[in-house]
């Protein structure tokens, strides 16, 4: 059931920025931004969690998940030490994320040519 | 005058989108991609048993490694030039934005090109989210 | 020289001695394909990096025109050129090869006729002998300069014009050959407000709206004076769109008109969404296919106008619109 929910709400975020995307005109770094702070609004009211249970990577994967994460983390780690902990614990969740990107970008770019 | 001629004829000639036919491709494609992300949670997760937050994480590894190879391979701008936004808003749109930036600076060597250039596009993901989850975390922390 | 109208002049004995065109893969593909005269089969062009394979692509034509005219790099009294990269990075990096009095030009992708405008001018003021020009544009190095990386993931739209991958030389020259360069237009550089990177097309039109009706006005004739109008590269959108405000005009073009983006490719099997666009675009099919057709005798008199867009990454970040200039130039058949 959850591999339905996950095909159906990851094309369904895709389908809606894809709309904007072509009705508005914008580029792919402004409905990226605008995804990811919906992700991070979505966090104060709980709601992504919810998404995540009902979807799995239909919610996870989607850039507003990022949002999420890093709200999430901030937050966890404010709440269980100080408010520092929004500093201190943001990239908890994604850097393993973020790492892994940096990581593969640059050993592509060592080995690999642009195509063109 | 010419001014006002030439507003009335490109606004006559406005360039229409296939708004429709690129909304489907979109969504199929972005489920499809999280269809096999979600298998590939569920490989981890409830078939090797591993722990929640490490096979999310093993599942983002996996996805951002295949997105930058296909990158490498000069498949992934096809794919994306099809499907739109299916490949940018999931973590593929982060990863391929960092990796073809690094790749495209290749040429100017591995300092000043490839680590330079890599957070080009992918900076102002960052940037967003960051601000935007300092903002709404500290709004949380308060009404909490 | 005879300066004439507003924009406008007359040159009195400037030939075009020769001409050379060397493309890159996808243009060899084309419907012109056989008119070129060397076609790399990589956009890599066999060099390091995409800058390096554009200057190549440069030298290449340089070296070709000048075996076609029959000349040596000393014959050459002065290199008019350009490109699309910041501050004329490759043709700057080409003429290092050539110790000839060198002018570079940016008019964005009417650097073609641009080029050729002061080349005639100058022959006509009596410079020299022969004045080589040369231009080039590479999809590559114009996606990674002024949009996005070349394997970026992103979603070009239909609107989207493709970059040609091609260089051209051409040697203006005061002895006298089949094709007589005889008239010219200077345009003025027209704004009309749009600011869409992926539309050039539609915001070179009224530009070249703008060149083409002073260049009749400034001579008093029609567009039927000539057997072919051929704009550079407005491509299916921005033809359209120059069609449309000819014909608010009451000055409505006829079939001596087309367009060298949409003549360049085979928009319906080739992926060029729009078709195509550069320096290079009117270059490879004015100094191949038109030049040839004029020699054998099929058009007499021919109109070429080169649109630029002039577009910088930065202003139009700062939410600045997109101007766009054309230039005009005219080929005659004379008896010689």
């Amino acid at each position: 059931m959850i591999f339905l929910n996950a095909f159906l709400i990851g094309g369904l975020i895709c389908l809606i920025a894809q709309l904007i995307l072509d009705c508005f005109k914008l580029l792919p770094a402004h409905i990226v931004v605008i995804f990811v702070v919906l992700g991070s609004i979505f966090e104060a009211f709980h709601l992504y969690d919810k998404l995540v249970d009902f979807a799995g990577a239909g919610a996870l994967l989607p850039i507003s998940s990022f949002g999420h994460s890093l709200t999430h983390a901030a937050v966890d780690a404010a709440v269980n030490s100080n408010y520092l902990g929004i500093f201190t614990g943001i990239f908890d969740l994604t850097s393993s994320g973020i790492a892994a990107a940096i990581f593969f970008s640059f050993l592509i770019a060592l080995v690999c040519k642009p195509r063109g | 005058m010419e001014k006002e001629i030439y507003k009335k004829v490109l606004n006559e000639k406005k360039i229409k989108r296939p708004i429709f036919l690129n909304a489907i491709k979109a969504f199929v494609v972005g489920g499809l991609i999280c269809l096999i992300a979600q298998t590939i949670l569920w490989l981890f997760k409830d078939l090797l048993h591993l722990e929640k937050t490490a096979s999310t994480s093993l599942m983002y590894i996996v996805i951002v490694g295949v997105t930058a190879i296909l990158t490498g391979l000069g498949i992934f701008d096809k794919i994306g030039q099809f499907s739109g936004a299916g490949t940018i808003i999931p973590i593929t749109g982060f990863s391929n934005s960092m990796a073809s930036s690094a790749l495209e600076s290749k040429s100017e060597g591995i300092i000043l090109g490839i680590m330079t250039n890599m957070f080009k596009l992918a900076g102002a993901v960052i940037v967003a989210g960051v601000v935007s989850a300092f903002i709404t975390g500290t709004i949380i922390y308060l009404f909490r | 020289m005879k300066y004439v109208g507003k924009n406008s002049a007359e040159f009195k004995n400037v030939y075009l001695r020769a001409a050379s065109t060397i493309s890159g893969p996808k243009e060899k593909k084309g419907p012109l394909g056989q008119y070129f005269d060397y076609s790399y089969s990589d956009n890599h062009c066999n060099a390091e990096n995409w800058e390096q394979a554009e200057i190549k692509m440069q030298q290449n034509a340089i070296d070709t025109a000048l075996v076609k005219s029959g000349l040596e790099i000393d014959n050459i009294n002065l290199i008019i050129g350009g490109d699309l990269n910041n501050q004329l990075a490759v043709t700057n990096y080409a003429m290092r090869d050539y110790h000839v009095p060198y002018l570079g030009v940016y008019g964005a992708c009417s650097t073609c006729v641009e080029s050729l405008i002061i080349a005639a001018s100058y022959i006509d003021a009596g410079f020299g002998e022969n004045i080589l020009t040369v231009t080039s544009s590479h999809n590559s190095t114009s996606e990674r300069q002024f949009r996005y990386p070349t394997e970026y993931g992103g979603q070009k739209p239909n609107s989207m014009t493709s970059t040609a991958t091609g260089a051209g030389s051409a040697i203006v020259s005061r002895s006298a050959s089949t094709i007589k360069i005889t008239k010219m237009t200077i345009g003025s550089v027209v704004d009309p407000e749009l600011s869409d990177t992926q539309d050039m097309g539609r915001t070179m039109a009224p530009a070249a709206a703008s060149t083409l009706r002073q260049h009749l006005e400034d001579f008093k004739i029609k567009p039927s004076e000539y057997d072919l109008i051929l704009t550079g590269d407005l491509s299916m959108y921005g033809a359209d769109v120059l069609k449309g405000i000819m014909a608010e005009f009451d000055c409505p073009l006829g079939n001596n008109y087309n367009d060298a983006g949409l003549m360049l490719y085979d928009t319906k099997s080739q992926k060029v969404f729009a078709g195509g666009s550069g320096c290079g675009c009117i270059t490879l099919v004015g100094f191949s296919y038109v030049i040839d057709a004029m020699r054998k005798g099929i058009y007499q008199k021919v109109l070429l106008i080169a649109t630029g867009a002039l577009m910088n990454p930065i202003m139009v970040a700062q939410n600045e619109t997109i101007p766009a200039i054309a230039h005009a130039i005219v080929f005659e058949r004379s008896n010689v």
